[in-house]
């Protein structure tokens, strides 16, 4: 521990804690624009400046670690005047766009300006031409109103280990881009979305694709539907002031209802069909030595662009089956369809999901069409919700609650731990446990898979044999785990794994790229805990038990990995090769 | 490029320089020596070769105003933006080069024949606006005068139409 001295107050800290952390435990916050708590500080853009006393000079708070006996002054009108030029120096080399900027009312560099009370610019104005990349269809590139904190760039290439982003040239001309000028489509950025999560302000942001969902639900012609992921019930609050991780799933199907959609289904649902899917082909595999061992989970589709990218030996690993809302969207323009008797070819199917990469994944392959049209029809974001509901004038807070529709709507505790890193897992082995002893498990909760450490190993006992698991979220840590994997091969040794679930997303869905701006892990915790506490607040809570499913089977499906199901619910990988990392 | 025979330069060139500090930079130094620039084809075999990210390389290559990514043009054609040459009509001069030759800043023509840059100020502010070809000095140019000055160049070097855009 280390003593030290801000503003006069005396604080004492773990050595190695920075002067920006020190200073919150004794309720001061130092002004940060680079500096994001996931990652670590690129010390780019000088805003946390502090005085230290003895040592007459400024130094910046969020690299500089408190030191014993340090006295440490955060706010002065030297400070504050300091920060200020600092900002308008920024300002000098950023477009005025605020107004019609992806980010307007939600920036950090907005809202700086606006405390720091500055009211001109009185730098010589310097922007640089740059172009719009919206080349994916999902993440759109502002380089013009980038400020180089580097965020996006150290998540891209650390946290992901995508290296799709990167600087080019220095000093005003510096930019971000992918190697080489080309287009983000043309690099190998797998959509995930994190830059945009962590960018400050609105130089990335995603493609809003909300005119398109009012059109439909407009359009006489059109029967609109739509499905909400786990994830964003318990983080659309946070754009409505609701404390953090309140579960609004059964307000959100009110509210739903009220933007004109016609059906309200929930993505838990297929997500209950994913597990009785996967986890059938886990029996296979496991049981019945049917494929290739470990198992590893794909309803991930910035991960299943990863794996198609950099590692397309492990496809024989990979499950065929479809992410859950992929799989709503088919059974909602055929089974649905059907019961209802409504014509599919009038459906439009709307998937709101907490993910940038789901706008991908609805026309990623030709199965994404099984059910003879798209199967979801357009994808949005959390965020892009939030947005469509202040748009429409809805009181959030005093919405009623209801209930989603019936078919494809209801679902069990292991539908809803999807949207943390370790619930596909524990979901399925819940299943995959009742599918192979026929016996209901005595604990339902596996703790072992929660939380978020970058990668959990552990091993379950299912009928007197070992499964042993492996959970990795936040892409480069699944090098780790697939590296494992081919060295086992390499030397012949027994696999290390039986089943491995991956998500690109640190955290899993709840911090997935599309969320409301502001993650960090107590955030990611805070959505999980509403997450787990839908699980255990759920009367059924394996997959299997859920009373639609049975129905969807008996009724339409037939049996897991059937003929039906595997037209419907199943796809396939291939290789698709891009220029080295 | 000849994939065989570039995949062969840059493993002696890389192999030279593999395990030594700053590595990187030496091997594009001999890579731009021998080719007069950075080709992406060969930025992509460093990358497999050395194991080092793509985007690491550009992000050198471009923080040194020296790697070039272009094919350097017989004649390279300087145009200086300081503050006299701006004020006194750079841009200008910029634009009709870049409207005769069909290329932008920082491009070469097709055929190899002429590279346009923007350098920051020359010193000879008194002579603004300011171009150098291949280092000799054209002092006041005006835009009429761009057309002469590359019709004369494009003949000297190979007596032919030289990066003149075809017209039409
Ligand atoms: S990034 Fe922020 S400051 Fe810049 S234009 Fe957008 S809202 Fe305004
Ligand atoms: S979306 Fe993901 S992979 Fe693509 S540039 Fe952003 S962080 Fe990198
Ligand atoms: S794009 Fe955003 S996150 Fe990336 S460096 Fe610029 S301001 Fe920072
Ligand atoms: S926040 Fe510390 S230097 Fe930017």
């Amino acid at each position: 521990m280390v003593k030290g001295v801000i503003n006069g107050i005396p604080v004492e800290v773990k050595a190695g804690t920075t002067i920006l952390e020190a200073a919150k435990q004794v309720q001061i916050n130092i002004p940060t624009l680079c500096k994001h708590p996931d990652l670590i500080s690129s010390a780019a853009c000088g805003l946390c400046v502090v005085k230290i006393k003895k040592l007459n000079r400024m130094l910046r708070a969020c690299t500089t670690p408190l030191e014993e006996g340090m006295d440490v002054q955060t706010h002065d009108p030297e400070i504050v005047e300091t920060r200020r030029t600092v900002l308008e120096l920024i300002l000098s080399n950023h477009p005025n766009d605020c107004l019609t900027c992806g980010r307007n009312n939600n920036c950090e560099l907005q809202k700086l300006v606006a405390d720091f009370g500055i009211r001109e610019e009185s730098f010589e104005k310097f922007v640089k031409e740059i172009p719009a990349d919206d080349s994916t269809g999902t993440i759109v590139l502002e380089p013009q109103k980038c400020i180089k904190c580097g965020r996006c760039v150290e998540v891209c290439q650390d946290i992901q280990n995508v290296w799709a982003l990167s600087f080019l040239e220095r000093g005003v001309h510096t930019r971000i881009s992918p190697a080489g000028d080309i287009k983000l489509a043309e690099s190998p950025c797998v959509q995930c979305g994190q830059c945009s999560a962590h960018c400050p302000t609105g130089a990335i942001f995603e493609k809003d694709d909300t005119a398109k969902v009012w059109r439909a639900i407009q359009d006489p012609e059109k029967y609109c539907v739509v499905q909400i992921a786990p994830a964003v019930r318990v983080a659309i609050g946070e754009a409505f002031g609701f404390p953090l991780g309140t579960n609004l799933t059964r307000k959100l199907y009110a509210l739903l209802r009220r933007l004109g959609f016609e059906a309200v289904f929930d993505t838990n649902f297929g997500a209950d069909v994913t597990i009785m899917e996967e986890a059938s082909e886990f029996v296979e595999r496991f049981v019945h030595k049917k494929g290739t061992l470990p198992l590893i989970t794909t309803c991930c589709p910035s991960w299943v662009d990863f794996m198609e990218k950099f590692h397309p030996d492990m496809i024989d690993h990979f499950s065929s089956c479809k992410s859950p809302h992929e799989i709503v969207g088919a059974l909602a323009k055929t089974y649905f369809a059907k019961e209802k008797k409504i014509d599919p070819s009038k459906m439009v199917m709307v998937s709101i999901m907490p993910c940038t990469s789901k706008k991908y994944e609805i026309t990623r392959t030709g199965e994404m069409f099984a059910s003879g049209f798209q199967d979801v029809d357009i994808a949005i974001t959390t965020r892009e919700l939030a947005r469509m509901i202040k748009q429409a004038g809805l009181d959030f807070s005093h919405l009623p609650e209801e209930n989603p529709d019936h078919l494809l709507g209801d679902y069990t505790g292991a539908g809803v731990i999807f949207g943390a890193t370790g619930g596909v897992m524990e979901a399925a082995i819940r299943t995959a446990y009742f599918l192979i002893t026929e016996q209901k498990l005595p604990k339902v909760e596996f703790e072992n898979v929660r939380g978020l450490k970058g990668v959990k190993e552990t091993s379950v006992s299912v009928d007197g044999q070992e499964v042993r698991i492996a959970v990795a979220h936040g892409l480069a840590n699944v090098e780790f785990v697939l590296d494992k994997i081919r060295e086992a091969k390499r030397k012949k040794e027994p696999v290390p794994y039986h089943f491995v679930e991956v998500m690109a997303c640190p955290g899993g869905c709840v911090g997935g790229g599309g969320q409301p701006y502001g993650v960090t892990d107590e955030l990611r915790t805070a959505r999980a805990r509403g997450i787990y506490g839908d699980d255990e607040g759920s009367a059924l809570r394996c997959s299997h038990e859920n009373p639609y499913v049975q129905k969807l089977y008996n009724e339409f499906l037939g049996k897991p990995l059937g003929k039906k199901s595997h037209h419907l619910l199943h796809t396939a990988y291939k290789s698709r090769p891009i220029y080295k990392r | 490029m000849d994939a065989a025979q570039l995949e062969k330069d840059v493993s002696e060139i890389a192999g030279d320089w593999k395990n030594k500090e700053g590595n990187l930079i030496m091997i594009l130094h001999r890579i731009q020596s021998k080719y007069g620039y950075v080709p992406r084809e060969v930025s992509l075999e460093i990358s497999k070769h050395l194991d080092i990210p793509l985007a690491r390389i550009y992000e050198v290559i471009t923080f040194y105003n020296y790697f070039k990514l272009e094919p350097p043009g017989k004649c390279t054609i300087s145009v200086c933006m300081g503050t006299a040459c701006y004020l006194k009509g750079a841009p200008t001069l910029l634009n009709e080069l870049e409207r005769v030759l069909g290329i932008t800043e920082g491009q070469t023509t097709k055929d190899g024949m002429f590279r346009v840059e923007v350098v920051r100020c020359l010193g000879c502010c008194g002579l603004a606006p300011v171009l150098t070809v291949d280092g000799k000095i054209y002092q006041g140019v005006k835009k009429n005068e761009i057309g002469e000055i590359i019709s004369k160049y494009a003949a000297e070097e190979n007596g032919g139409n030289g990066g003149h855009k075809e017209k039409p």
